[in-house]
């Protein structure tokens, strides 16, 4: 029997008949990378893959290393396995991996999620046999709303903050959630501050996407000038010394885990916004369904929840470990720090 | 419901405790008295009995949703909420109810009569047409505890500014047993009515732990001292020939400890005594653990009642005569205590003195705390000696100076989700400790707190990476991980597998400096035992 065409090994996920990993955790020589988060690329990879609009995210931060990148569909083979990247609809840049060989194909996801934000490529379904799915909020509970609808609620949050004379600070990441966020936000109601890391970011962004207006508080800004205005800032910024200076303020976290009342309480958040840029437990399993796959395999997030529920469906499902995250991994680890 | 819903959503989207405040008396000046009163209940955790078991809740919400049970399961233990999970799982609707939170909780009570098809009917109309907020409030409603961030001292604070009456007299009001299905809001909060205050009970004094070095307190003369007990806090109270025991909690616990019943033919009308219940078999202070076997029992046996007797260990009289003493200085209030026990000392009631001591500077007072556990003590109560008996929690005039904890190191075994605001995330851990030949961990205890949220999260991020078997909810975890565990006090158990039973272990440190090999035994942990 030959060995199966992506293989999960201790460094990440193996194309053995191509040499090369998908989203490795540990240095390889070659690695094709799905999306610019932290735990899907890392630092040390001889080479790195990935599609065009992710080159300067990841150059951003990683710095100087070895990239080419791909175009959508772009077919490119490797020891005569052939991989193409596809939209995820994640964050911009981000990508699915296509990988096909003596007819077989697999289909990474990387992170994924349904919703066209306006920001990234929506993401679009890939027929394969093999699905291999992220399933961060793979629960019945996590239902989304429309992004239109939670802009909403964050613009009147921030009115009302302000009407209260309060600044807002809304938590993100700073790479896709923060961007996600300003991008929307209603500027006839305020001036939009950001902290460093999201500023840094979003220089980077601009060259791809249209963004609104926005000022980094450094050492110089003025308390006085803030009051009022709306300041995006890394989940990381929350209860650090730099907070200080927004005296008085009202915060706000918009994350998929604000679902639970508990996790926003956890964190000393005011108010929770139910914001993802990964699939809810519909848009995972549409997402299956239109890919035609037999076989799914799972990787972060409540995967063994996940697929067991995917086998009593017919499908067949098991779970992979993997050292993705995920979105716990953006919200509650100091990844932001990287980028500061 | 909408107001109500709509409080909730407020009380849920700030941290601050003033917009928390500010939000309840917005609410109280608005809604209309019969939705006041159930308000009140409600945020004072009194709630009509279950009307629906939450087993068929579970069965119900799952076909609904269109999920299976075990599904729905799993979720619930992520969510940490059965309300929350629910209103979560079921299709989502923008529907708002024109009924208000009277006319639900009519129904509700109604519910419980009902027949299950009915039950189950009922609950499907609201679930599919009530918003996320209104649906799991009103599920809340019928699940349970509303446990939402908000104290009965914050509700109590909302509803003086409400109304304009002092924090203190409503506090009073609140206390004890009321049918929030038959009391009005005149009634309840608005009008004086002496006769309902013969079962009533005074909100307890309690103390804070001292902050640091009790030379900090001033001139010891100042200050009265005895032994903290480690009992059940109560108040006994005589009046019209009636006795009633109350616990802290604000329950109702004359019917469990049956022995106070003579007090009545002794004690004159028109007493409360605060103090507190210990276990006292063989004629002398017994272990918490011996009264763990009376706290539960709603019908003590004849035979439970001579293993465990109890007495009230009295440190405190409220009311003499009649007349509410609270604010006169404790030393005087002492004074009436101790003329008290004396005239009755003969009766040979269940009932003791707590020994007030009086030391001439702090060294000597900090040697008798040493002396704790000799004396079944759990440290020193400092009191001022010229307090009054304030309500609730306050600083200043009563201070709790227990001893230093009891400690063992433990290795983590096993870790469970934790519940509200630790929902999602694993908090709630087991500990164990090696066997004579260092081979197996045998558990002793859980724990829940003590680290910081910082440590839960990279503890819990840990747990995710390291886990060897799932059980449910429960996880076993590679034994690698070494705590500190204190616990106040400890006694042989026959219904523990390690054979002996903490009282309130928690964390008192991450040991990142030892390995699980230099944990202790469980030998080390028997030679505790005094």
């Amino acid at each position: 029997m030959r060995p199966p065409l992506l293989a999960f090994n201790q460094n990440g996920i193996y194309c053995e008949a191509a040499d090369v990993y998908l989203d490795p955790w540990k240095p390889v020589d070659k690695a094709i990378i799905s999306h610019g988060h932290a735990d899907h690329s890392r630092y040390g990879h001889k080479k790195y893959i990935t599609h065009h609009s992710n080159v300067p995210l990841i150059k951003h931060r990683l710095g100087e290393i070895e990239v080419s990148g791909k175009g959508w569909n772009e077919s490119f083979t490797i020891n005569g396995v052939k991989f193409s990247f596809h939209p995820a609809g994640h964050i911009i840049g981000s990508a699915q991996i296509r990988v096909e060989h003596q007819g077989e194909v697999w289909v990474f996801t990387g992170d994924y999620k349904t919703e066209d934000d306006g920001i990234a490529v929506p993401y679009e379904p890939v027929k394969c046999h093999t699905f291999i799915t992220e399933c961060t909020f793979g629960l019945p509970a996590f239902k989304w709303i429309p992004q239109d609808k939670v802009f909403e609620d964050i613009n009147n949050w921030w009115q009302e903050n302000r009407d209260n004379g309060q600044t807002s600070i809304l938590f993100g990441y700073s790479l896709g959630k923060a961007q996600r966020l300003l991008k929307y936000l209603d500027t006839s109601i305020g001036q939009i501050y950001t902290h460093g890391a999201i500023e840094n970011m979003t220089e980077v962004v601009r060259e791809l996407v249209v963004m609104p207006p926005t000022t980094r508080i450094t050492r110089e800004t003025k308390k006085e000038e803030i009051k009022g205005n709306i300041v995006i800032a890394p989940p990381s910024a929350h209860g650090s010394t730099w907070i200080r200076k927004m005296v008085p303020y009202v915060t706000g976290s918009a994350s998929g885990w604000m679902t639970f009342r508990g996790a926003r309480r956890r964190r000393a958040i005011d108010k929770g916004f139910v914001l993802s840029d990964h699939c809810d437990w519909q848009g995972l399993l549409q997402s299956i369904k239109a890919t035609g796959c037999e076989k799914v395999i799972c990787t972060h997030g409540y995967s063994d929840i996940f697929s067991r529920y995917l086998r009593e469906q017919g499908y067949d499902a098991r779970t992979e470990e993997t050292q993705y995250e995920g979105e716990l991994g953006q919200l509650e680890a100091d990844k932001e720090k990287e980028s500061e | 419901m909408k107001a109500f819903a709509q409080l909730i959503k407020k009380l849920d989207s700030t941290n601050k405790t003033t917009l928390k405040v500010a939000a309840l008396t917005e609410y109280f000046n608005q809604a209309a008295p019969k939705d006041k009163v159930w308000t009140i209940a409600i945020l004072s955790h009194r709630r009509p009995p279950r009307p629906v078991n939450t087993t068929l809740m579970r069965e119900w919400a799952s076909e609904l949703s269109n999920i299976p049970l075990w599904l729905f399961e799993e979720s619930y233990h992520i969510v940490g909420d059965l309300a929350e999970t629910i209103a979560l799982v079921i299709p989502p609707s923008d529907a708002s109810s024109e009924k208000s939170l009277n006319q639900f909780l009519e129904e509700i009570i109604a519910l419980k009569k009902m027949p299950d098809q009915v039950k189950k009917e009922y609950l499907f109309e609201n679930w599919l047409h009530l918003n996320y907020y209104e649906r799991f409030v009103f599920t809340k409603l019928i699940t349970g505890s509303f446990r939402i961030g908000v104290s009965q001292k914050l509700m109590t604070r909302a509803l003086a500014k409400a109304t304009e009456i002092d924090e203190d007299i409503l506090a009073y009001k609140l206390m004890g047993n009321w049918d929030p299905s038959k009391i009005s809001y005149n009634k309840l909060i608005l009008e004086e009515n002496e006769e309902d205050y013969l079962s009533k009970p005074y909100p307890f004094y309690l103390a804070y732990a001292i902050e640091n070095e009790p030379e900090n307190l001033g001139d010891i003369s100042e200050w009265s001292a005895e032994h903290k007990w480690d009992g059940i806090r109560a108040q006994v109270i005589i009046r019209n020939d009636e006795l009633f025991t109350w616990s802290r909690g604000e329950e109702l616990v004359t019917d469990k400890y049956p022995e106070f019943e003579k007090f009545v033919e002794v004690i004159p009308n028109g007493t409360v005594l605060d103090g507190e219940i210990l276990p006292y078999p063989d004629n002398e202070i017994g272990t918490f653990n011996d009264l763990q076997t009376r706290i539960g029992r709603k019908n003590v046996s004849k035979k439970l009642l001579e293993k465990v007797p109890v007495i009230l260990k009295a440190y405190d009289v409220l009311e003499w005569e009649g007349k509410d003493v609270r604010i006169l200085p404790f030393s005087e209030r002492r004074k009436i205590l101790e003329n008290l026990y004396h005239s009755i000392i003969s009766h040979e009631l269940p009932l003791r003195l707590s020994e007030t001591m009086k030391f001439s500077n702090w060294n000597e007072a900090v040697q008798e705390r040493e002396n704790s556990r000799e004396v079944k003590s759990e440290g020193l109560m400092l009191k001022r000696l010229d307090s009054p008996y304030l309500v609730g929690r306050k600083k200043g005039d009563w201070w709790k100076w227990k001893v230093d904890p009891l400690t063992i190191d433990a290795v983590l075994t096993y870790a469970m989700r934790g519940h509200g605001r630790r929902s999602n995330l694993f908090t709630d851990y087991t500990f164990g400790l090696w066997d004579d030949e260092k081979k197996e961990l045998v558990t002793f205890a859980k724990a829940y707190s003590g680290l910081t949220d910082k440590e839960f999260r990279s503890l819990d991020a840990w747990i995710k990476r390291n886990t060897l078997e799932r059980f449910g909810p429960v996880r076993s975890v590679t034994p690698h991980h070494v705590f500190e565990i204190g616990f106040e006090g400890i006694a042989e158990s026959k219904r523990h597998k390690s054979g002996v039973a903490t009282r309130f272990p928690r964390m008192l440190r991450w040991r990142k400096d030892k390995k699980i090999e230099e944990a202790n035994t469980l030998e080390d942990l028997k030679a505790l035992i005094p």
